[in-house]
């Protein structure tokens, strides 16, 4: 049973971490808007324009 | 993904042409991709910053895209920006804008891509719920109006968002109450398990040592759930004691200190029950409730408030260069000159300078029939133009307009209303001295055998006692009807509206928009149906109520081409069509340029007198038809009245309208005349409620402005479908589904609510009954209180959830 005497200790560091990330995240305004983050994950990153991208050099046969 | 929104590279076939942007059916024959301009700009836009993706994404289900093709202008004023836009810390400028519109998940994609296509725009988000948007931007680089085009080009419309600051403050409210939730619940999950393993060492055995260092530890993490999430319950109670009441909070700070001071001393004491694990779960189980039912409340309220949002929020002023400008509602000053078109609404009050028109000022006065202004008569905002263009001098603007009067006047009405003292906690009075006089009586029939255990079997009747299940049964049956209607188009804004539409009560409906449909309808035509065609050519366009009731009343019939309208003055319509000269209007607007025959004369003397509006139509200076038009009820009005009545409700009519129109409306749906008042004034309105709330419970059913003070003065205001922004703001209750029908789903859904929290009630009031015996006879064990302390907790929140109080689809 000895062993409780170093588990508990341990669980209780991960019950406070995880309290205070929850704390963190809710503060924070993460649950404000559980519909929409839903949808945006699904999107691809925005089309890039070819305007965008660097100038073609030359290949170095 | 849907059918209908073809690529952007699909070819228009000849067989299906659809619009590309918008999937409206094309005219067969004419070339063209398009449906309109709009639909063009915006799949060029779309387009030109490599968007196309949108049309992958969109299930629009053929919905049209609408474009309004305004400037926004009043969105650049500084009036406008000093009252809706806020900086970032970076120095940006930042705004929410309500969106019309917005459906699916292709519009998120869409709008949260508008700082690729506007440079300057720094972030866009979307929150599709409710429909808001939230930009910010660099507003050196890029003027707000620019944004605001774009967006109406796609086919959002935006509206500034108002109450940004309520919403912050709420929204602060729901980030509190979901932290204590999350940390009561870790807690409470973690000395749960720590007392599961001691119960396991009860049966099986565990030696001293170990048993107390649970015991210490399950106190080490029971203060903290006591002192932080469960602060609440003894803020709430010291805050009722000192006002005097008794509220649901009391029983329970009781129990919890009790409990955590019993079950610290035992630990300290190494001996007897902890009730750690009980304690934690009950604020668990609580906060749980009422977190519940905040949030449907909010789901509610959201809705109704984000519809007030489509108020219009520009009114366009003449300078003295003869330019016009559009400007925010609010820097409308006394003096200026405003140009309102046909089918504005009136900013300010003001009196007619130039031009002759309608106006209808249904929502303000509840008079259902336009009326008709020239130069140098008074306007009123929140009218609506009805027919032609008006020069206005302001005479009064925003707070002392009549309207702000009003507005002013329903704010104070809400202040003055007292809350009412729910069933629970009218109960928890009784209930914590029914507790305290036990627990009494347990210590002092024990006392002489045994004072360590008398102490001991007291102290286990407050706990055991605790009224878990009872503080859970209101919040959590509320919730559940609250959500449950709000599906049916039922937003309840707070949970005392279930309570008090549970009762019968005194039921005063509006005339104007509530019994009626609040619009004109063509009721009775005479003459030859040959020449609708011809009236249907000259109303297509137009805003008037009568040109509506036209469209609507042969939507078989087509308009016959070639039409050439003169003029919409005043009461009519004159024009050519098809070469034939056709006048439509009242009988004194077509006798100026026909004949009318003392027939004719006489029929629409009649109808008038029916409190009908006649209407006579003249082809080649020969009136040869006419019709008669009426607000007319609507369709379920007297179905819904008579099972009202039948729930035990007293309805009465007070409307704004003129007497004769109230008491045939009453006749209509049955009634009685004398319970029909009509002509009433808003403030007329509002005093006769108040006097009937003095008498008794009293439920008001309106829709416009000019009811809106009475709503605040009724037990339970409700606005209808449609209704004004000042109305759906006070209102308890906010119809959102058409007609009266709703009205008597309320009124039943509120009863089931009350069966089931009653029911409810009683089932934790006979379990707590039988806890009180066990602890005071001492057969309390640590055991058999952790399976009854959550048992009926959990019934309840089953029963609460299962039982359907707004039965039927969603709509």
């Amino acid at each position: 049973m000895s062993v409780l005497y170093i588990v508990l200790p341990v669980t209780l560091v991960i019950v406070g971490v995880a309290i205070g990330a929850y704390t963190w995240a809710a503060r924070a305004g993460q649950f404000d808007d559980l519909t929409t983050p839903a949808m945006r994950m699904l999107f691809d990153d925005p089309a890039v324009k070819p305007a965008d991208l660097p100038p073609v050099g030359r290949r170095n046969d | 993904m849907s059918d209908a929104a073809p690529g952007a590279t699909a070819q228009a076939s000849p067989a299906a042409a659809i619009c590309e942007h918008c999937g409206t059916p094309l005219a067969a024959g004419v070339p063209g991709r398009f449906c309109c301009a709009g639909c063009r700009t915006a799949f060029a836009l779309l387009h030109e910053h490599g968007l196309d993706g949108w049309y992958r994404l969109s299930d629009r289900d053929g919905r049209s895209v609408a474009t309004s093709g305004r400037a926004f202008g009043e969105f650049d004023h500084t009036a406008f920006q000093s009252l809706y836009v806020r900086r970032t810390a970076d120095g940006d400028a930042a705004i929410d804008l309500y969106l019309e519109g917005v459906h699916c998940s292709a519009c998120v994609w869409l709008v949260e891509r508008v700082p690729i296509a506007i440079p300057g725009v720094v972030r866009a988000e979307l929150d599709v719920r409710r429909a808001l948007a939230s930009i910010v931007w660099d507003d050196a680089a890029v003027p707000l109006s620019e944004i605001a085009r774009f967006l109406d080009q796609l086919g959002y419309r935006p509206h500034p968002f108002r109450g940004a600051t309520r919403e912050v403050r709420r929204q602060q409210e729901d980030r509190v109450l979901l932290t204590r939730i999350g940390v009561a619940g870790a807690l409470a999950t973690n000395v749960m398990l720590l007392a599961l393993a001691q119960y396991a060492g009860w049966f099986s055995g565990m030696d001293d040592q170990a048993a107390q260092f649970f015991r210490w530890w399950s106190l080490a993490l029971t203060i903290p759930a006591v002192l932080w999430p469960g602060r609440t319950f003894f803020t709430g109670a010291w805050a009722a004691l000192r006002a005097g009441v008794v509220h649901m909070d009391v029983p329970v700070a009781l129990a919890l200190a009790a409990g955590l001071l019993r079950g610290a001393w035992n630990t300290w004491q190494g001996t007897g029950p902890i009730y750690f694990d009980g304690v934690t779960f009950l604020i668990f189980l609580l906060l749980c409730g009422r977190g519940v039912q905040q949030f449907a409340q909010r789901r509610a309220t959201d809705a109704a408030e984000l519809l007030g949002v489509l108020a219009p929020s520009a009114a366009r002023v003449c300078q003295d260069d003869g330019t016009v400008h559009e400007i925010p509602v609010e820097a409308v000053l006394p003096g200026m000159m405003l140009e309102v078109r046909a089918g504005d609404t009136l900013a300010a009050d003001g009196v007619v300078e130039q031009g002759t028109s309608e106006v209808d000022g249904s929502l303000l006065t509840g008079e259902s029939r336009p009326v008709p202004v020239a130069a140098g008569d008074v306007v009123f905002a929140g009218t609506v133009n009805l027919t032609a263009w008006l020069a206005v001098r302001v005479t009064a603007a925003g707070e002392a307009s009549r309207l702000g009067h009003l507005l002013r006047e329903v704010e104070a009405g809400q202040r003055r209303r007292a809350p009412l003292v729910q069933l629970a906690d009218r109960l928890a009075g009784r209930f914590v001295v029914a507790v305290l006089l036990l627990a009494l009586a347990t210590l002092v029939v024990w006392w002489p055998a045994d004072p360590t255990r008398a102490i001991d079997y007291a102290i286990a009747v407050l706990i055991v006692t605790c009224p878990c299940a009872l503080a859970l049964a209101t919040p959590l049956a509320m919730h559940a009807a609250i959500g449950q209607a709000a599906r049916r188009g039922i937003l309840i804004k707070h949970g005392e509206v279930l309570e008090r539409m549970a009762v019968p009560a005194r039921l005063v409906l509006d005339k104007t928009g509530t019994l009626t449909e609040g619009r004109l309808r063509v009721v009775a035509w005479q003459g030859d149906p040959m020449v609708r065609p011809l009236v249907l050519a000259l109303e297509q366009d137009a805003v008037h109520p009568v040109a509506r009731a036209f469209r609507e009343a042969w939507p078989e019939l087509r308009a016959a081409p070639d039409a050439t309208r003169h003029t919409t003055l005043g009461s009519g319509v004159r024009g050519v069509v098809g070469g034939r000269r056709v006048v439509v209007g009242s009988s004194r607007f077509v006798g100026a340029g026909a004949t009318v025959n003392a027939g004719w004369t006489a029929w629409a003397d009649d109808a008038a007198a029916a409190g009908r509006t006649p209407i006579l139509v003249a082809v080649d200076d020969v009136v040869v038809a006419g019709a008669a038009l009426e607000d007319t009820l609507r369709p379920d009005a007297v179905s819904a009245v008579a099972r009202l009545v039948r729930l035990g409700f007293v309805p009465a009519i007070l409307s704004g309208d003129h007497p004769l129109l109230t008491q045939r409306a009453a006749v209509e749906v049955g009634i009685p005349i004398a319970a029909a008042q009509g002509g009433a004034t808003p403030e007329q309105k509002r005093a006769v409620i108040a006097a009937a709330a003095l008498q008794g419970p009293v439920v008001m059913v309106g829709d416009g402005v000019n009811d809106a003070a009475a709503l605040t003065a009724a037990h339970v205001g409700i606005g209808v479908h449609g209704g004004a922004e000042a109305c759906l703001a006070v209102a308890d209750v906010h119809l959102a589904a058409p007609g009266l029908e709703p009205l008597v789903e309320l009124a039943e859904g509120a009863r089931r609510t009350m069966r089931l929290i009653k029911v409810l009630l009683g089932v934790s009031l006979a379990y707590n009954a039988v806890g009180a015996v066990l602890a005071m006879t001492g057969h309390i064990d640590p055991l058999i209180a952790a399976v009854l302390m959550p048992g009926t907790s959990v019934l309840n929140v089953l029963a609460a959830w299962r039982t359907r109080t707004f039965p039927g689809p969603a709509r």
